[in-house]
């Protein structure tokens, strides 16, 4: 009976009110457009100080400009190989050690509380060690990349294979699925859902964290260069940076959610909550 | 007439691809009349109902009550839905949720207890005032929505498929307790459901719906005494006879559709 | 069955009572002769707590990066909120400005600092500001997100008992999306955090974060480590606390949570 009704009257919204349909991306990009065409203005008649707001305009051709210099390509090069690495360590840390702990009681009891301990540490309170240890270059990027992109990954994994519906499980057992199929068939997929959602968290946690040590101990990368752009008082330049870098990490969260709607489609959080 | 259907008719979408849920309905439900709308399955009785309360606008036609046309739902109509638990707020106490209803009524404090405890008295919830709605069985928490509903103090009570999530004996206690509550509080009710034997039982009146797209097939009147029980009622002629006629009307519509139909009963 | 049962629980507790304390115990034991320039004893370490926390620098750094922290949180949550439900319940607005939103939370806030120096200093308002700049988002897109999953069902049995709009809102869409409210809002503290420490190492005069950096690059070590036990304290703690404010406010949604398992 509901089920009857539930799917037309999304669409009933729709025949009510009969208008131009604009659609989302569209109505998105003319936004965008919108915005730069005021900050524009803005800065154009002189209600943001100059000295401080370069017009919109120049800091997108600073940037488009930037897009044939080699020096930038290796900053953004530099950037992404410090990200790569360092999820790449917390992934495979933190998806191995997830399913252990996971699946044993003991293991689980044993590390909740240092996990809980740990995790909440804002992972930049290591930066000075990490200069100690590793000095200024990648690899304390890598090492506090690496550590901030560990907790959710491994904290994902602990849950998704707790979290195993027992039902599911009974239902497997049911059938006669031995130990190891269990695992391969109910168990994985249903961790799976929370480890890429984990991954997807890291991800960003990672860019973040590559960038502050950029920017914090000169680790080269796109953070230093905005640093020196600061410093240098290129303001122009600084901005283009700041975009860049807000793409680069746009980009990477577009293709994380896209790997996680492709692997999850069954999830019930990837379902449609908008009939539109 | 309290309530009054007329021409009523609901379509989803526009052009070739719209559908019609409703397509043509006119029916009245008397002051103090129990009546029971039962149809096919996805024959478009919530859509109905939803139309009845003023929720969804009609694509054409219209519903009044006491003369008044029903464009939101008005002040003295109540509803309970069939998913209690997604009709009751799980952050208010089941006091808090029979009273919320009441807050733009304006009444005094005391005013408002005296509903509530009233209510939930007739419900025989007075011992769980203060539990959260969670805390209850599905039975229970259906009870505390129809509570909500009383304590509104609605002239019309409308109900959609409230029973059709529980088990069959929480379903019959709660069907009688509908039936005496109605006597109690003296309130028409509108009681859509897809069960023959839940409509048959409960009302005066049955109004059988077509498929889709919905019509009225057949209405008719319910002569068995007001009285009713569980077993004595559903052990007489009539009802058996009824409760068959019924099914035909539903189930297999096209045995009846030369109207033969016990005359003694009906009247159309 | 039921004997077994129980001592295993005593059992999987005592793990988890035992293991941390272990933990401490074991790194203050073999880290007691340490002569690792880097890594000196716990000891050490406890007592350069002791000197610099208890109480000497609290007012001069403790109290600034509290005063930030909370300051930017608040305003964070104070903005978030009513621009999430906007968006919410907006389909419109929620499409024209969500490629805006994407990417202004998909810049790592980090390299806001040199902007927020460029446009404000080096003060107490850059630093909130780039607090701001990135605890919003969390909380705003969880607030759309428990918006928009607010079940159709609670708010056609508002409108059906005529609550007003503003009631509705209030006592009906609010409270249900209040618990992925709160998702947002735990992120979005421990990302506070983080900002604060990292705006006060890029440029401060006082604070944690910046006590830390100095003492790294003083070589003042046990100085350094107790500054960043201090920091995973208050991380620690803060968690702790809105973890028991969380389950005060949502009492009824892990309540029915749990019913319905």
């Amino acid at each position: 009976m509901s089920a009857g009704t539930a799917q037309p009257a999304a669409i009933s919204t729709a025949s009510r009110r009969p208008r131009l349909r604009v659609p989302g991306a569209v109505q998105g990009l003319l936004a965008v457009i919108a915005l730069l065409a005021l900050l524009e203005l803005v800065t154009a008649v002189g209600l943001l100080p100059e000295r401080h707001f370069p017009l919109v305009s120049n800091d997108l051709k600073t940037l488009f400009d930037q897009l044939s210099e080699s020096s930038f390509w290796s900053a953004v090069g530099e950037t992404l190989h410090a990200w790569a690495i360092g999820f790449a360590i917390a992934a495979v840390l933190g998806i191995v050690l997830g399913i252990l702990i996971g699946a044993s009681e003991e293991l689980f009891a044993a590390t909740r509380v240092v996990i809980e301990f740990l995790r909440p540490i804002p992972s930049v309170a290591l930066i000075p060690l990490a200069v100690l240890v590793y000095g200024t270059g990648i690899k304390s990027a890598v090492f506090l990349a690496a550590f901030a992109a560990l907790w959710p990954i491994l904290v994902q994994a602990i849950y998704g294979v707790r979290d195993v519906d027992p039902v599911a499980l009974d239902t497997a057992r049911a059938f006669g699925f031995g130990r190891f199929q269990r695992m391969r068939y109910v168990m994985f997929p249903s961790a799976v859902a929370y480890v890429v959602t984990g991954l997807r968290i890291a991800s960003s946690t990672a860019i973040i964290l590559v960038v502050t040590a950029e920017l914090v101990i000169g680790a080269p990368g796109l953070g230093k260069e905005i640093n020196l752009a600061q410093s240098g008082n290129d303001l122009e330049l600084m901005y283009a940076l700041i975009i860049a870098t807000g793409l680069l990490g746009w980009a990477l969260n577009v293709a994380f959610t896209w790997i996680e709607r492709r692997t999850l489609h069954w999830h019930p959080s990837q379902r449609p909550t908008e009939g539109s | 007439m309290l309530l009054e259907v007329t021409g009523l008719n609901k379509t989803y979408g526009q052009g070739p691809g719209a559908t019609e849920a409703v397509h043509n309905l006119t029916f009245g439900v008397q002051e103090s009349e129990f009546a029971c709308i039962v149809g096919p399955s996805g024959c478009g009785k919530t859509t109905l109902l939803r139309c009845l309360a003023g929720l969804l606008p009609a694509t054409r036609g219209e519903v009044t009550l006491r003369g008044q046309r029903v464009d939101r739902t008005p002040d003295d109509m109540a509803l309970v839905f069939q998913e209690y638990s997604r009709s009751l707020f799980p952050w208010m106490t089941v006091r808090e949720n029979v009273a919320f209803p009441l807050k733009r009524k304006k009444h005094s404090k005391a005013k408002v207890k005296e509903l509530v405890d009233r209510s939930l008295t007739a419900v025989r919830l007075d011992q769980f005032a203060d539990h959260y709605p969670w805390q209850l069985s599905g039975g229970m928490q259906q009870r505390v929505a129809i509570a909500r509903a009383l304590a509104y103090e609605p002239a019309i009570l409308l109900m959609d498929e409230p029973f059709a999530s529980l088990d069959a004996q929480t379903r019959a206690d709660l069907e009688d307790l509908t039936l005496q509550l109605r006597t109690e509080f003296g309130v028409t009710i509108v009681f859509v459901t897809h069960d023959i034997d839940e409509a048959v039982y409960l009302a005066d009146r049955v109004i059988a719906l077509t498929q889709r797209p919905t019509q009225v097939q057949e209405i008719l009147d319910i002569p068995l005494p007001r009285q009713r029980d569980q077993l004595t009622t559903k052990e007489l002629p009539e009802f058996t006879q009824l409760r068959a006629h019924v099914y035909r009307l539903i189930k297999r519509p096209d045995e009846v559709s030369g109207r033969q139909q016990p005359s003694a009963l009906t009247r159309a | 069955m039921s004997l077994s049962l129980s001592r295993r629980r005593a059992f999987l507790l005592a793990l988890e009572i035992g293991t941390p304390i272990l933990v401490v115990v074991l790194w203050y034991a073999l880290s007691a002769n340490s002569t690792s320039f880097y890594f000196p004893p716990l000891s050490r370490m406890l007592d350069s707590f002791k000197d610099n926390w208890l109480f000497a620098r609290f007012s001069s750094d403790v109290i600034p990066s509290l005063v930030r922290l909370i300051l930017g949180y608040v305003i964070s949550v104070a903005v978030a909120v009513p621009f999430g439900v906007l968006l919410g319940l907006s389909p419109t607005a929620r499409r024209a400005t969500s490629p805006i939103v994407e990417f202004l939370r998909a810049i790592p806030a980090p390299a806001l600092i040199p902007f927020g120096i460029v446009v404000m200093g080096i003060g107490n308002t850059m630093k909130i500001f780039i607090i701001v700049m990135v605890c919003v988002w969390p909380i705003m897109l969880n607030t759309i997100d428990g918006i928009r999953a607010v079940d159709p069902q609670l708010i056609d049995t508002a409108k059906a008992y005529r609550t007003g709009t503003w009631d509705r809102l209030r006592y009906v869409i609010l409270p249900a999306a209040m618990p992925q409210i709160f998702a947002g809002m735990r992120t979005s503290l421990s990302l506070a955090v983080i900002l604060m420490v990292i705006s006060e190492m890029v440029a401060s005069t006082n604070g944690i974060g910046y006590f830390v950096l100095q003492s790294q690059r003083t070589f003042a070590i046990p100085d350094m480590w107790s500054g960043i036990i201090l920091l995973g304290l208050l991380g620690f703690g803060l968690n702790v606390l809105f973890g028991i404010f969380e389950s005060r406010a949502l009492a009824w949604h892990r309540g029915a949570r749990s019913a319905a398992r």
